[in-house]
């Protein structure tokens, strides 16, 4: 007993001194920012950063094998659990600030105040000058002193962990797990069944019919200006995401209008329209059309036209066809 | 620097934890926050081994982090299961039970 008193120490080096106020204080930010982003995912990321943080301290506090657990379990399977979760749940989920109970959130943060104090006071009431440091446990290593008292003193509660664990995985699987009630529809059926109902028998048209717009987020054009939602993906139709360029395309058409009328000498409007129907793309298919030369660009836009496409618009660009031949 | 600063910052990121359990709806940063508080007192459990200068602080932090595994695995696995019943990770959503 008396060597032990001898090997107490009062104060740690300052080299732990310095890590402990830099790393605690990037501990205590990240934990703030865990509780304070609206986003899960930077609340994640935040708490990973503090988890880090702990596992140094578990190395400066002679706890090697806690700490390298730490990094492996927590930050490399427990986080990334997490991130997964957030991923699989929704990442465009934010919380919602309204608040259900009302001043909730001031009494929540009345109540944790009160609470820090209360425990930093009885830690503080406790006055401790001088302590054992780990030397004499961790003279045989620190993972052969954990792994006598493991199998030893602790070995009951290291056999109930495993079952523990056990049940945990298999909770898990039972939670997550959903039977499939019908079989899956082979592709072959598939494709028989869209034939039989005579709805959408070739593929889907392709989105962005532009060449200046083929991002997948673009719906592509009916040949009367207005979008195609059938050529957005229904994942990225049900969030929204969802550019639409069809006024500009609108404007195209207005000004190739103007321009036809012209070419046919029926209206004295439309001077300036020239310029910017130029630049069209293979979206304006009839221009080439007008010109004599574009056989491709109707048949293209009758490809796209469902329904409302076979408007008069298309069929006057026809008969311009024709007229150029 | 005593160790017990150690003890001081494990309740400081203990209270953090607990009042994000309050503050927030999201099912998902309230686990993050219950790991938060396990973590502070995993902290503390191993300042107190160095303090006391004997290793079953440590074993009961090792054990502790195996209970905060299967606490988590089975934990996302319920907020997976209700999020595709409900399409919502919000506590306040869950209130089937509510009078």
């Amino acid at each position: 007993m008396t060597g032990a008193l001898a090997a107490a120490a009062s104060t740690t080096s300052t080299g732990e001194a310095v890590q402990f106020w830099v790393l605690g204080t990037v501990a205590v930010i990240g934990a703030l920012c865990t509780i304070l982003m609206r986003k899960a995912v930077h609340s994640a990321l935040c708490l990973a950063g503090t988890m880090i943080i702990l596992a140094v301290f578990y190395l400066a506090n002679g706890a090697y094998f806690l700490g390298v657990v730490q990094i492996v379990v927590y930050t490399g399977a427990i986080m990334m659990l997490f991130l997964f979760v957030v991923m699989l749940v929704g990442v465009t989920a934010a919380d919602s600030l309204k608040e259900t109970l009302k001043g909730q959130r001031w009494l929540a943060v009345l109540c944790g105040l009160g609470f820090g104090i209360l425990l930093c006071a009885g830690i503080g009431n406790a006055s401790l000058t001088s302590w054992n440091g780990l030397g004499q446990a961790n003279s045989g290593g620190n993972v052969e002193g954990l792994a006598a008292l493991v199998f030893t003193k602790y070995v009951f509660a290291f056999e109930i962990t495993g079952a523990l664990l056990i049940t945990a995985a298999v909770g898990a699987m039972v939670l997550t797990h959903r039977e499939r009630i019908e079989r899956a529809r082979t592709q072959r059926e598939q494709s028989e069944a869209r034939v039989r109902t005579g709805r959408n028998v070739p593929p889907l048209p392709a989105p962005g019919v532009y060449a200046r717009h083929n991002a997948v987020d673009i719906p592509g054009l009916l040949p009367d200006g207005t979008t195609s939602e059938l050529t957005v993906n229904a994942t990225l139709r049900a969030r929204g995401q969802i550019r639409d360029v069809s006024g500009e395309a609108l404007a195209e058409l207005a000004a190739l209008e103007q321009r036809s009328e012209r070419w046919l000498g029926r209206g004295a409007k439309g001077g300036g329209a020239a310029g910017k129907g130029a630049n069209g793309t293979s979206a304006n298919g009839a221009v080439n059309g007008a010109d004599g030369d574009g056989a491709d660009g109707n048949g293209e836009n009758g490809a796209h036209a469902n329904g409302k496409g076979a408007d008069e618009r298309s069929q006057d660009a026809g008969s311009h066809k024709g007229a150029a031949k | 620097m005593n160790p017990v600063y150690y003890l001081y910052l494990a309740a400081l990121l203990f209270t953090i934890g607990a009042a994000g359990v309050l503050i927030r709806r999201n099912a998902i940063i309230l686990f993050m926050c219950v790991e938060l508080m396990l973590n502070a007192c995993n902290l503390a459990f191993v300042a107190f081994s160095r303090l006391h200068g004997n290793l079953d602080g440590q074993i009961i932090a090792f054990f502790t982090m195996v209970v905060a595994a299967a606490e988590v695995v089975v934990g996302l696995a319920i907020i997976v299961t209700v999020f595709r019943s409900r399409h919502s990770a919000s506590v306040d959503d869950a209130s089937l039970m509510k009078l």
